[in-house]
């Protein structure tokens, strides 16, 4: 048995028992157990890549196995990882975990609140081991729909209109998707749905233009494609903590690793000719995503953003077709999904405190919840890029490889996407220096308490990760530019 | 050298111990685990100064060597970013002034800070600061620059933010972060072009292999400048940013709501004139390939000297004096890199005299300057207050300070022996060499200079008479804050005897220093008739300075507000950005770009319901329908 299969069944066997589970205790035991499993395998599948990258074999598929499944579309249960897909499922094993900490209280139904959560995960993880289209596809929309009832029922604010939003949205593009991928599958010959099969074969340029626009969007809804990204400022804020963490920090993520998986590996010739537009696009985006930050006052509101900021750049950076470039854009994938998780953990520990998110309605916290006012410091540095933590790692890999191109054209937009770091400082310190520094603006907010062992927890690990990617970037950067450089 | 690698290493450490168990940690062990790190720091320092100098000079001409390289990162092909410890004789001399001011601040930090709630976060982020400064100066290339540049900036955004309670101080450190981050773009831009054309960020390939290297960069133009030229200048703004050039000088008079020794450190001595340090490293550069940049440096760095000194005579908070003449002085630096001609362009310019007066400077600064912030420390730690009304005739009570702070006013004025003539002269001398214009500019900003830091010094410590508050009188500091100002005192005395010249200069071989008698005869008569008009007007409590205010109202006033330069970016920041740009954003996208997806919806919807009575189910509609149809078409047709 493929060993890729343990991250489908181990969220299985955890939606089984949770079935059966009877009391709080036991489903959280259920979902400590089963998402430490789940950071386990991805460690291990880690370790195992890179050692057998040290036996020359990385930059190709590994662990790749086949089975026919719907034989009339060719459809197969085809597995395989790069280094790519290694560190995305890395990525994910850990919001999982993290995740199920912060939503340690969840109420109400906490039962029914981990299945959809465990099925949320397991459709995350089918998507990153796979390699055939459609099955990536219906891995995609299996994490999508748990996010409608997940969003409705333990959200807050305007819960349902987000909730439907969200849904809508993202349900229209899956809808450009599927045409888009039976297309690539039809204008391939028809032979296969696995995508390093269609990899060796050159599709004619007109139907990869017109599948490119519909993959691209499709999966750059998903990942924030200005101007369709409006679902993830309300989607996000509505959302409760462990799904916007889950969200903003893999789901996302799914869709700048499939514009760069599916649209730019299969379609390259069209990538070539259509990225001036996108890139005018995901750079508009970066700026104006910060810009719009600035504006906030709602502290979900100023994460959701500033992820819409960070998530075009994945899109620009891969849009730049530049090796070092999309090396930067998988950086940023992993930097952001930590990032962000982290930014929701702390806005919905606090929140949960405070009871509002409001910055005007906070001030000078930091003197009584050090811990969370320390880590949010430290998410806020990283998100400004700051050497030494993630952000910067990935952006600098980004700007030095977008400029890796002569023309000035690109030049230009990656001067404008540049100019969002000084706007990134300042929402974020404005955000930092309204709520944690300053005075105490509401008396009772003297009594706060810091944060408890899950919370704290939680903020370690991704504290721990953000700083790892900051500080050591050199095997994990190489890794990933082995893996990118696979593409034509 | 192996064991340079400690010097960065052990700050790091420092921070990580102290930062950590944060409270858990008691403030006295903190304070002291701090000071003795940097002790050892000092120490190692001194010894590779030593070292260095001692054998390091092979046929006359100082070597570069790097004792430690590794890659942190690969960026594309070719490129990669190295981090490790380079020795030349400006880092070397750098290391010496950072480990030295840096100890003295956290010796004196042990007094001033006292009982201070956050007293161990303080010490945290001193060595978190010296860690990156370090770091910066130490760089092998120049985006290690970069990353300890970035590092620096952010140990400067915390410090000044220290009492985070105080909305001041939030907003003095926010302040100063994103107006540094404003100039590091271009840097960040400059590094990028430069690396682009070069295929290095490396400061060896750069400089020894450069020619060919850079000729490259020459061919390619933008604007009509060649792409090198473009790069040099960016990588300036960002140095300007830093060493608050006009006009991005604003954030450094609001960074004086940091504590006292964090100016001393960060706002004088250390990471202000990190600027200077980046554009002397890339002084061959500029000098054999873009003589105009450098020459933009100088007037960058004439006008931002003057401009500041002239704001400095009317201020009346003690640190912002010192803040506005900080910002003066690092104009002189600039000038004297700026003025630096060679009449061979390329590989064997080398800049003559400006380069190393400007670096001497640099050098005699960083100790008098951090004298006064120390001093004026210890007077605002006796009378809690910044302001100069609640001062005058301390030096009956304060010797020690006083006597230290007089002998920092005279370095500072150019009065010899003292280490800021010497320093100052050759400046001075430098400057007439490339016109008699920038000369006798700069000659005029000596002038004031002498004249607002004797006004200053006699404000504190003459004037009217201190009125003491009860039982409560002002009195010297302890031993812990007195002994750092001896020590600098006795610096600022000795340091213009060094004969710097044979150490550090442009092309790493001897200079020889020969004073212009006639300029520093100018000098010193400037100087003693500015200190003249100073006694004149503030020895004792007159009417004179408030009349002479009177008469030149409207120059007072603009210069009191600092020439409502603060303003201007107010207007462009709030009205401009905030309010014109990010609100019609954030408005646009709640209203035009989301409005156009809810009413994709809402037209949905729409089409639904109206679409839903074909089906309805109603026979008799049905039946209506299709007579009606029948009626329509049949009368169509006949027509």
């Amino acid at each position: 048995m493929n060993f890729l299969t343990i991250f489908i069944l181990i969220p299985v066997l955890m939606l089984l028992s949770l079935f059966a589970a009877r009391n709080r205790k036991q489903v959280l035991s259920i979902m400590v157990t089963g998402s430490a499993a789940l950071a386990a395998a991805s460690v291990y599948l880690a370790i195992r890549y890179i050692t057998a990258g040290n036996g020359g074999a990385t930059g190709t598929m590994l662990l790749t196995s086949s089975h026919m499944w719907y034989k009339p579309l060719n459809i197969g249960f085809s597995l395989g990882v790069d280094g790519v897909s290694v560190a995305m499922l890395c990525l994910s094993s850990v919001i999982v975990l993290t995740g199920t900490f912060i939503s340690w209280k969840i109420q109400p139904l906490t039962k029914e609140f981990f299945l959809w959560f465990c099925l949320l995960s397991l459709g995350v993880f089918g998507f990153f081991i796979t390699t055939d289209l459609f099955t990536m596809f219906m891995f995609y929309e299996i994490a999508l729909i748990p996010m409608y009832l997940l969003i409705g029922i333990w959200g807050s604010g305007k819960k349902e209109y987000s909730a439907m939003k969200l849904t809508l949205m993202l349900m229209g593009a899956s809808a450009l998707l599927l045409v888009g991928i039976l297309g690539i599958y039809f204008s391939a010959g028809a032979v296969s749905m696995n995508i390093p099969d269609i990899a060796h074969i050159d599709i004619p340029l007109d139907k990869q233009l017109f599948f490119f626009l519909l993959t691209f969007i499709g999966f750059g809804v998903l990942g924030a494609l200005f101007p369709f990204h409006t679902w993830s400022p309300d989607g996000h804020a509505s959302a409760p903590t462990a799904v916007s963490m889950l969200h903003a920090g893999v789901l996302m993520k799914l869709g700048g690793y499939g514009c760069f998986r599916v649209s730019i590996c299969l379609m390259p010739d069209a990538a070539h000719i259509l990225a001036p537009l996108f890139l005018v696009l995901t750079a508009t985006g970066v700026f104006y995503g910060a810009l719009a930050a600035i504006h906030q006052r709602d502290l979900k509101y100023i994460n959701a953003y500033s992820s819409v900021s960070h998530c075009n750049l994945v899109l620009f950076a891969v849009l730049m077709l530049t090796r070092t470039a999309m090396t930067g854009a998988v950086l940023q994938m992993l930097s952001h999904g930590l990032m962000t998780a982290l930014f929701f953990a702390l806005i919905g520990t606090i929140y949960e405190r405070t009871h509002t998110r409001m910055i005007t309605e906070m001030g000078g916290l930091m003197r009584v919840i050090p811990f969370l006012g320390v880590a949010f410091v430290i998410a806020g540095l990283a998100s400004l890029g700051l050497p030494g933590l993630s952000g910067f790692v990935s952006e600098m890999t980004i700007f030095i490889g977008s400029f890796e191109n002569a023309d000035l054209f690109r030049r230009v937009l990656t001067v404008i996407a540049l100019s969002s770091i000084v706007v990134t400082a300042v929402y974020i310190l404005r955000m930092v220096g309204k709520f944690l520094y300053g005075p105490m603006q509401n008396p009772h907010h003297n009594e706060l308490t810091d944060a408890v062992w899950y919370e704290k927890l939680a903020v370690v690990i991704l504290t721990a990760g953000i700083a790892y990617i900051g500080m050591f970037p050199l095997g994990l950067s190489d890794m990933l530019n082995e893996s990118v450089g696979l593409i034509k | 050298m192996d064991y340079t690698i400690l010097i960065l290493l052990l700050p790091l450490c420092s921070f990580l111990a102290i930062g950590l168990p944060g409270t858990k940690l008691k403030p006295l062990v903190a304070g002291i685990a701090g000071t003795v790190t940097l002790a050892t720091v000092a120490l190692l320092s001194y010894y590779t100064a030593y070292a260095y100098f001692t054998t390091q000079n092979i046929n006359g001409i100082w070597q570069t060597i790097v004792p430690c390289n590794f890659t942190w990162l690969h960026v594309g092909e070719k490129l990669h970013i190295d981090l490790g410890i380079l020795l030349d004789p400006i880092s070397v001399m750098m290391l010496v002034v950072i480990s030295t001011v840096s100890l003295m601040v956290h010796i004196y930090s042990m007094g001033y800070m006292k009982g201070e709630k956050g007293f161990q976060r303080y010490y945290a982020f001193l060595s978190l600061f010296t860690f990156s400064m370090l770091g910066l100066v130490l760089a092998t290339n120049i985006f290690q620059m970069y990353i300890f540049w970035e590092l620096v900036g952010v140990s400067s955004y915390l410090l000044i933010g220290f009492y985070y309670t105080k909305p001041a101080a939030v907003a003095a450190s926010k302040k100063a972060f994103i107006v540094t981050r404003f100039a590091d773009l271009f840097f960040l831009i400059g590094i990028l072009v430069l690396s682009y054309f070069t295929q290095t960020f490396d400061f060896g390939t750069l400089m020894t292999g450069g020619g060919a290297i850079l000729n490259r960069s020459m061919g390619s133009t933008f604007i009509g400048t060649s792409a090198l030229t473009w790069a040099m200048a960016l990588i300036f703004t960002g140095a300007a940013g830093k060493s608050a050039m006009f006009p991005l000088h604003i954030w450094l008079p609001d960074a004086m709501e940091g504590a006292t020794p964090v100016s001393a450190l960060i706002h004088a001595a250390t990471m202000v004139v990190a600027g200077v340090y980046l554009v002397a490293r890339m002084f061959p550069i500029y000098i054999g390939f873009t003589p105009e940049v450098l020459h933009g440096i100088a007037y960058v760095g004439a006008f931002t000297a003057l401009f500041a000194a002239v704001i400095a005579i009317v201020q009346t908070d003690i640190k912002r004096v010192l803040a506005f003449s900080t910002i003066s002085q690092i104009g002189f630096m600039m000038v004297a890199l700026g003025v630096c001609t060679s009449r061979e362009l390329g590989q064997h310019a080398h800049g003559g005299l400006g380069y190393m007066a400007s670096l001497f400077h640099l050098f005699t600064h960083a100790m008098f300057k951090s004298l006064l912030f120390l001093g004026a420390g210890s007077v605002i730690h006796a009378v809690h207050s910044n302001e100069m009304k609640d001062m005058g005739g301390l030096r009956k009570y304060m010797p020690v300070t006083h006597i230290t702070f007089l002998i920092a006013c005279l370095a500072i004025a150019g009065i010899p022996p003292f280490s800021g003539f010497v320093s100052k002269d050759e400046i001075m001398t430098a400057a007439y060499g490339f016109s008699t214009g920038m000369g006798i500019w700069m000659t005029l900003t000596a002038g004031l200079t002498a004249f607002y830091m004797f006004r200053l010094y006699y404000r504190i410590f003459w004037g009217k008479e201190y009125k003491v508050h009860g039982n409560v009188t002002p009195h010297e500091s302890p031993r812990s804050m007195t002994y750092p100002l001896m020590f600098l005192a006795l610096l600022t005395i000795a340091g213009g005897f060094i004969p710097f010249g044979k150490f550090v200069t442009a092309d790493h071989t001897q200079y020889i220093i020969h004073l212009d008698t006639t300029v520093a005869v100018i000098s010193i008569l400037v100087a003693l008739a500015a200190i003249g008009a100073a006694t004149f007007l503030y020895r004792k409590e007159n009417r004179r300075p408030a009349r002479l205010a009177d008469k030149t109202r409207g120059l007072y006033k603009a210069a009191w507000n600092r020439f409502y330069i603060d303003e201007v970016y107010q207007f462009i920041t709030r009205k401009i950005i905030f309010n014109g740009i990010s609100r019609p954003f954030a408005w646009l996208d709640r209203h035009v770009i989301d409005g156009a997806m809810n009413g994709l919806g809402w037209l949905t919807t729409r089409t639904s319901e109206a679409v839903r009575g074909f089906q309805s189910g109603s026979v008799q509609w049905y039946a209506w329908v299709f007579l009606l149809s029948t009626l329509l078409i049949t009368v169509l047709a006949i027509l």
